[in-house]
Formats: C-alpha cells, sequence, structure tokens
C-alpha cells in the first residue's frame, strides 16, 4: 500500500527531525538523551520502510538499547545536569567541525546517483538485508547448503573478512583500555 | 465488495487476521477492513500480556504461599481468583502522587514504556499454528531488541523521581540488565544455529526433539538470565526492599504503579511465552494442530512455575555475587555451548543442511553430558567466589590496654 508507505515515511521524517532539533536546543541533557533515542527509533523505521527489517532491529538493539543506555549512565554521572551545557571556549571549533560534516553531508547526498538499481542487483540487496544471518531460509533448501546465497554472514565472513576483524580487534583493545582504566591504581 | 490480501504480505501467514480481514472485508472498504483487523489482533495481544500479568499475580502470589507453608490469598472468588480485580480496583482508586522537583513528562511516559516493549514482543510469538502477527524472519533479533528498550524506560523511572533510592535502583537494574544481555544472547544463538532460522514459527517448526533436551546448557542460561532481567528473586537487588525501598518505582502510585506492576509480572509471562516456544516446541503438540494453543498455554504455564519456582527457592544476592555469576558463570557456559552447538551442527548436518531427527538426538545425548561436566567444572570455579565470607574479628593488642576486638 504506497499511501500508507508515504504516511508513514512523513510521520518518521517529522519525527525524526522534531526529536533531532529537541537533542540540540532542550537544555536538560537527560531529555536531550532521551530525544536522541527516539531519532534512533525513526531511523529505525527508515530501514522497515526500506525492507531492510534485520538493519532496523539491529539498530534499534545496539542504539537504543546499548549507545543511548551508554549516554544516560554518562549523564547520570555528571553534576548539575538541568542547567543544561555550560558554554566554554570549544564553541567555535564545534560550530566548524559541524558546519564541515552538514556541508560535507549534503554535498555526499547531491553527488549519490538515486537512480533504482536494476532488478539483479536489488535481489541481491535485499538477500543481504533480510535473509537471516544464520542461513537460508528453511523450506529454500532446493540446492546444497554451501550453494545458498546467506546474505549478510556471507558477506561479513568471505567478502568483508578483514575489515570485520579489524572491527573486532578495535574493540579488544577497548575493552582492555576501559578494564586498565577502571582497575584501582595499586592493585 | 470483497478483499484479498496479497500473498506477499507479511500478515498473509497469519490465518485469524486473513479471517477477520476478509470477513470484514465483504461489508466495508478494503483499508477499514486492514485497520479492523489489526486493531482485532491488537486487543487480542494487549489483553493477553495484561490479563496473563494478572493470572500471574494471583499464580505467583498461590503459589508462593504454598511454597512458604501458608494459604495465600482466597477469599475472593473460587480459589481467591478475582483477587487481582481487587487490587487493581484499589490500584486505581488511590491517589496519583507525583514527587516534587520530578520531571513530569518522563515521569509519566515511564509506565508506557515498560508495558509496551513487551507487547510488541508478544507480536511475533506464534500462539497456535499461523497465528504470530508478523512471523518476521528476524524474530529472536527482534524480541531482543525490543526488550533492551526497558532499560532507557528503567532509567526514566529512575531519572524523574527525584529520588536517590529510585537512582540507585535504576542504576542497579540497567547494570544486571546489561551483564545478563550477553549470556542470554550467546544461548540464543546456540537455538538460532541448529534451527537455521530467526523466525520463531521456523524455530517451532524445526523443534522434531524440544530444543531444551537438545540444548540443556542453552535453556539454563536463559532461563537464569532472563530470571535476572525481570528482577526476580534471587536477582532482585533493584528492588531490594530492605535496602532501597523499592528501586526505580518507589515513588509511583495509583495507576501508575498498576501499569509498573503489570509490566513486571506480565514480563514473566511473555518471557515464559517466548521460553516455550523457543526451547519446549512452542504450540506443537500430540493429537490435533487445532489443540495448538492449549499446548502453548500449558508449557507457558509450566515456565512461570519454574520462576515462581527459583523465586521462592533462593535468597537474594548481593550485587557482586550477581555480577560474578553473569560474567564468570553464566558466560563462560554460553561460551561453552555455543562452541561444541557449532561443532555438532557443522559436523552432523547433512548435504542438504538439515537436521535430521537422529542428528538432535545424538546432539541431545552428547550435550547432556557437556551440560553436566561444564556446569560441575564452572560451579566449582566459582564457588568461593560467592559464598559469604565474613570477616574475623581481629585482635588487636595495644600494651597497657586492656583487648579490644575491632570487626
Amino acid at each position: 500500500m504506497p499511501v500508507v508507505q508515504d504516511l508513514a515515511f512523513w510521520v518518521l521524517s517529522v519525527v525524526a527531525i522534531a526529536a533531532a532539533l529537541g537533542v540540540v536546543l532542550v537544555k536538560d541533557l537527560f531529555r536531550s538523551a532521551l530525544l536522541l533515542a527516539v531519532v534512533f527509533i525513526s531511523v529505525a523505521g527508515f530501514f522497515v520502510l526500506l525492507s531492510a527489517e534485520f538493519l532496523a532491529v539491529v539498530q534499534v538493539l545496539i542504539y537504543v538499547g546499548a549507545i543511548s543506555v551508554l549516554f544516560i549512565f554518562g549523564i547520570m554521572l555528571t553534576r548539575n545536569v538541568r542547567e543544561g551545557n555550560v558554554p566554554n571556549r570549544l564553541q567555535i571549533p564545534a560550530v566548524m567541525c559541524a558546519s564541515l560534516l552538514l556541508v560535507g553531508m549534503i554535498a555526499a547526498a547531491i553527488n549519490t546517483d538515486w537512480r533504482p538499481i536494476p532488478e539483479a542487483a536489488a535481489q541481491m540487496v535485499d538477500a543481504a538485508q533480510t535473509q537471516s544471518v544464520a542461513g537460508p531460509p528453511a523450506g529454500a533448501s532446493s540446492s546444497g547448503y554451501a550453494e545458498q546465497d546467506t546474505g549478510l554472514a556471507e558477506l561479513l565472513i568471505a567478502d568483508f573478512v578483514l575489515p570485520f576483524e579489524a572491527v573486532s580487534l578495535l574493540l579488544l583493545a577497548a575493552l582492555i583500555g576501559g578494564l586498565a582504566l577502571a582497575r584501582s591504581r595499586g592493585s | 465488495m470483497s478483499c484479498q490480501l496479497a500473498s506477499d504480505s507479511i500478515l498473509y501467514a497469519n490465518g485469524i487476521y486473513r479471517l477477520v480481514y476478509e470477513i470484514v472485508g465483504v461489508v466495508l472498504p478494503c483499508w477499514v477492513a486492514y485497520a479492523i483487523a489489526g486493531l482485532v489482533f491488537a486487543f487480542i495481544l494487549v489483553n493477553a500480556v495484561l490479563l496473563g500479568a494478572a493470572v500471574i499475580t494471583w499464580g505467583e502470589r498461590r503459589v508462593l504461599g504454598r511454597f512458604q507453608n501458608r494459604v495465600g490469598p482466597n477469599r475472593w472468588g473460587p480459589f481467591g481468583l478475582f483477587q487481582p480485580v481487587a487490587d487493581l480496583v484499589k490500584l486505581l482508586t488511590k491517589e496519583d502522587l507525583r514527587p516534587e522537583g520530578s520531571d513530569r513528562v518522563v515521569f509519566s511516559l515511564v509506565p508506557v514504556l515498560m508495558v509496551a516493549p513487551l507487547i510488541l514482543m508478544t507480536a511475533v510469538v506464534p500462539f497456535a499454528k499461523n497465528t504470530a502477527l508478523a512471523s518476521l524472519n528476524v524474530g529472536v533479533l527482534f524480541i531482543l531488541a525490543v526488550s533492551s528498550i526497558t532499560s532507557v524506560a528503567i532509567f526514566m523511572a529512575g531519572w524523574s523521581s527525584n529520588n536517590r533510592y529510585a537512582m540507585f535502583g535504576a542504576a542497579r537494574a540497567v547494570a544486571v540488565l546489561i551483564s545478563y544481555e550477553i549470556p542470554v544472547v550467546l544461548s540464543l544463538l546456540g537455538v538460532v544455529m541448529v534451527a537455521a532460522s530467526m523466525s520463531l514459527g521456523t524455530i517451532v517448526a524445526a523443534q522434531a526433539l524440544p530444543f531444551f533436551l537438545v540444548q540443556p546448557l542453552a535453556f539454563f542460561v536463559f532461563m537464569a538470565g532472563m530470571s535476572a532481567e525481570l528482577n526476580r528473586s534471587p536477582f532482585d537487588v533493584a528492588e531490594a526492599e530492605s535496602e532501597i525501598i523499592a528501586g526505580y518505582h518507589t515513588e509511583y502510585s495509583g495507576v501508575r504503579f498498576a501499569l509498573i506492576q503489570a509490566a513486571e509480572f506480565g514480563g514473566v509471562g511473555v518471557v515464559a511465552a517466548i521460553a516455550a516456544t523457543l526451547f519446549l516446541g512452542g504450540w506443537s503438540g500430540p493429537w490435533s494442530e487445532y489443540l495448538g494453543w492449549l499446548w502453548f498455554l500449558i508449557k507457558t504455564g509450566i515456565i512461570v512455575f519454574l520462576f515462581i519456582w527459583f523465586r521462592a527457592t533462593y535468597p537474594r544476592l548481593r550485587i557482586d555475587q550477581i555480577m560474578a555469576f553473569s560474567w564468570k558463570f553464566l558466560l563462560p557456559l554460553a561460551m561453552v555451548n555455543l562452541v561444541v552447538v557449532t561443532l555438532e551442527v557443522f559436523l552432523l548436518r547433512g548435504d542438504e543442511g538439515v537436521l535430521t531427527h537422529t542428528d538432535l538426538a545424538i546432539m541431545a545425548a552428547i550435550n547432556l553430558a557437556v551440560t553436566a561436566i561444564s556446569i560441575a567444572v564452572f560451579g566449582n570455579l566459582i564457588k568461593d567466589r560467592v559464598t559469604f565470607r565474613t570477616r574475623q574479628p581481629q585482635q588487636v593488642v595495644v600494651p597497657g590496654v586492656s583487648t579490644i576486638e575491632v570487626s
């Protein structure tokens, strides 16, 4: 139903933009963290509209369930949150960074070729996005297990194995760093 | 006018939805039928959670009563069955208090945010053949993702209450939630691997042998982890009455308290339903496939009973013991299960990538032994970490002064 999809898209867009504005404009840091979670959920909604259920679910799991919670933990350990962010000397560099980022993103959006992709490529993308990570869907096992297109799993473990492993190494380093920082001195 | 649901729609597999849609579609335009069928299903799910919560409060109090050698509520209605109604009326007539200096909007949003994820989680659970609202192909992940919203809601409750104890409760609850998420997810990975799918419908179909026999270790980790995530005894430091009043919902009263309580007990029901689907074979059972709902209810009831049994049996753990239990006991167990199941699936599956009934039986035999050994080994390793160590009073000898005890 295209009408319903359009409606959903506009509702999600309005919510996402309003919440994003709220993140910046609301004074209470705790509330802005919550509004950030709303932005993440709306983005998950966009993923659903693009029929990428897997990405949508992972978006909620990682960004809402983990990253927002981390932010809130951080805010909880900060004093005088309700007075908002006290202005400091980093204001001008921050404005410059943000503007550069905005310009970059707008340039990327303009330069991207937004034409719909051809049918064969669309099927590949579909398989990569929506198929179960564990393996082929049941009932589709007509050919051998190895020949099945296993979507994300295949991409992660075969084609992009090096970046994947590099990320895991980065996480390990972060973990050890966290432990080293958290360990009480002298013990 | 008659409406036909497109066969590629995600709702097509749902028998009840299609039936309502087609009946309503005879007299009303299709988009109205679409909405009405959705509302009918939403009505069923909301009531499944909230009425389930009511029944579980009653059941829990009765069963706990039996465990503690007393009677429990038995006055109102047969076996005290109307007790939840009385409780609800009492809570609804209470004054709706809001503490001074609280964050009004956030404070009022919390009860809704506690209940909503539970109702969303039921959307992918098949209650009987072809009755999951949406048989998502990422069902298991969907459940995990939606349940993770609860931790944000708990933080909101703790923060907006403007109360130290609520804050402590929220911090404890979220710490527990984050630590137990990892073993639970790893234990579910084993289930997903054997079923070769994340759709709950397919997982039910794959259980020629129920998965609690095929992967007893995963079942154990899941049940222990989930009791912790539901903030139930012995893991209920987040609302330990003797330490921090009632934790994050200290300041809630009246209808908001009722909703938070409903979320807590409804959570037990929903998690039990999910456990029954993932490990006990869901709606599948002997005799007729039209009896699926009955098998599903019986299996869910068994899991709920197990949760109540845990609660009645074990005393509350300290927070460090809870953390040790998760990171030093459940996590290694989940890892062992993951490695063993990966090897078994890799070696046993045929060319078609399908595990036969015999394969599952072999896996069950191996995994039972692995479970017994690994629980014994890791339980032994962690034993002196979690046993209560009393500090011996030290004799301090000071010349010229009579001996004093410093504890």
